[in-house]
């Protein structure tokens, strides 16, 4: 009887100590938040407020009016939807014609595919900057699309899903004279859209998030993404931690917002892209 | 009824034996990825190999050197300082993201309704831009106005300190990256099958046992997968280091990837920061292959 009181009481803590633990790391996030809603003069109160009061929105009026951001969310939506569009079509054919067609040199080119997963594009970033430069792509939205999309992850995770679509099902359509294109598109892409936006929200919060590449191939101030673009502001401001924080705040909210809506998918698209389904 | 159409035609369709047909399809459905792949993946990869023996600028025009920029890699005092830093934070960040990522997979699943809404507070600032990410720390552990100094009565420069800086780095990636880690273990602790722990239960074995005998080994695949997928990721740290510090105080944080950098963009040299890419490229070849053999590129399509 005892014994179990103390178990209980055990559990009951370690319960505690668990969601105590998730606040405090998500503690940040909302510190950001609550700074982003004060006036500069209250950001650097001490002790520190922990609610905005009164709710000050001036640091999000100013970085709109004074900063190139609306640029810089523009640039990193279109070169984030394109990115994230091509990845996925670029991936469904290369990944059907390596599950379900012949043709020669086949196997080398799906063991090279695998190979490029262990190939770290930051190691070549020199090279890539004489091409891109070379090809008069520096500072352009090619620029930025292109190197994302040579990512092998979707195509060998697609190529996994075609593998165990039942033969019969596509080749029931190829007697009824669909071309091999008809069948991938009314067979295969519709048999599994589940992993189609689970990598597309993946491959989107990752072409969003991404700063090394973006970073590297712009430096004029109006064609960078917004994580570039944000180191931009904080350095221009010095100590104005209201508006850097309002840029955080708006650098963050589509992943944010793409996270918390479809948590599933992400966690499934993260399992697949870790190669474990 | 596929099946009985397929029964009838037997052997070789005829729709398979179309053989230049079919191949010009499967060619039209490859090519779109294999040029990006070869354009932008492997040139570039090949490419870095052979300017590391030339003396190239950044705009790549340089003549042949033999082994003179491996030579003066070996003899350049910051070459070793970077790898030595880069190996000074994945000691600080791979072990204790991957100890901290498992202990509270195991907490985190034993809760029923708050499950969903926790694991979000710890994936959340997974799915962040680095950048914001550094703002935001750079606001938290700010000397004079940030939160931490404040409710730890220290005045600590965080990223400014050469003894707290590349620590204060790595607090940073792991409290940006554990959420992954989370995610992982928790799938590999949920793949445990129940009987084995019921089994168990009616042996009699004690709590201990049955983690030391059922969880343990059937967590370890995941938990090297975790280690490897982060050393991978850690060696090529650049942005969080970049962003927090710049690679100081005094070259504190200078890390290889910085490094490269530095050598390409401000330095201009092509050929030198080529070898430094190769070395990367070497490390990090040779840890992938490790990473697959364990977690099994092989496996993946079983």
């Amino acid at each position: 009887m005892n014994k179990s009181l103390f178990f209980r009481l055990l559990a009951a803590s370690a319960t505690l100590l668990t969601l105590l633990f998730g606040l405090v790391w998500v503690f940040p996030v909302y510190w950001m938040l609550v700074t982003s809603l004060k006036s500069d003069t209250d950001t650097t109160l001490l002790p520190p407020k922990l609610l905005p009061s009164p709710i000050d929105f001036s640091a999000y009026t100013y970085i709109l009016a004074n900063s190139p951001i609306l640029r810089w969310y523009a640039n990193s939506v279109i070169t984030s939807l394109v990115i994230t569009a091509l990845v996925l079509v670029l991936a469904l054919l290369c990944a059907y014609a390596l599950s379900q067609l012949e043709f020669p040199g086949k196997p080398w080119l799906y063991w090279i595919i695998l190979a490029g997963f262990m190939i770290p594009f930051q190691a070549s970033i020199v090279p890539l900057f004489m091409l891109m430069n070379k090809l008069g792509l520096v500072n352009s939205y090619a620029g930025i699309v292109l190197p994302q999309l040579a990512s092998p992850i979707a195509v060998v995770i697609y190529k996994q899903f075609f593998d165990q679509v039942p033969r019969d099902l596509g080749d029931a359509a190829r007697i009824d004279g669909a071309t091999e294109f008809r069948v991938l598109f009314s067979v295969y892409l519709p048999m599994n859209w589940n992993i189609t936006w689970a990598l597309a929200i993946v491959t989107f919060i990752a072409a969003w998030n991404n700063f090394f590449w973006p970073f590297i191939v712009t430096n004029s101030i109006p064609m960078m993404t917004i994580p570039v673009g944000i180191t931009q502001v904080q350095s221009a401001y010095g100590i104005a931690y209201a508006k850097t924080m309002a840029t955080a705040v708006m650098a963050a909210f589509p992943t944010v917002v793409a996270y918390l809506l479809f948590q599933r998918r992400v966690t499934e698209g993260i399992m697949a892209t870790a190669g474990l389904k | 009824m596929a099946r009985a159409t397929g029964k009838i035609l037997s052997g070789e369709p005829r729709w398979r034996t179309q053989g230049l047909f079919r191949w010009l399809t499967a060619l039209l459905m490859i090519v779109g990825f294999v040029l990006v792949y070869f354009f932008f993946l492997i040139y570039p990869s090949l490419r870095v190999l052979q300017l590391s023996f030339t003396n190239a600028d950044i705009a790549g025009k340089g003549v042949f050197v033999g082994l003179a920029n491996y030579a003066r890699l070996l003899q350049d005092p910051n070459f070793w300082n970077a790898l030595w830093n880069t190996l000074y934070f994945i000691l600080l960040t791979v072990v204790p993201n991957t100890l901290l990522g498992f202990i509270m997979a195991l907490l985190v699943l034993r809760l029923r309704r708050a499950q969903k809404l926790v694991l979000a507070a710890f994936f959340l600032p997974y799915v962040l831009p680095v950048s914001v990410v550094t703002n935001l720390w750079i606001w938290l552990l700010d000397q004079n106005f940030g939160i931490i100094n404040y409710l730890s009565q220290s005045s600590i420069a965080w990223f400014q300190d050469p003894v707290f800086a590349m620590p204060a780095v790595a607090f940073v990636t792991i409290w940006w990256t554990v959420g992954f880690n989370i995610l992982l273990f928790m799938a590999a602790l949920q793949n445990v099958p129940r009987e084995l722990y019921e089994a168990a239960q009616l042996d009699g074995a004690t709590s201990t046992q049955v983690f030391r005998y059922i969880t343990w080994p059937m967590v370890w695949p995941v938990t090297s997968l975790v280690l490897l997928l982060q050393l991978i990721a850690q060696f090529k740290i650049f942005d969080q280091v970049y962003l927090l510090t710049g690679g100081g105080p005094f070259d504190k944080t200078m890390v290889v990837l910085l490094l490269l950098y530095r050598s390409a963009f401000q330095q201009q040299q092509g050929g030198y920061s080529s070898t430094i890419g190769v070395v990367l490229l070497v490390v990090i070849l040779l840890t992938s292959l490790v990473q697959a053999r364990y977690s099994g590129l092989g496996r993946r399509t079983s």
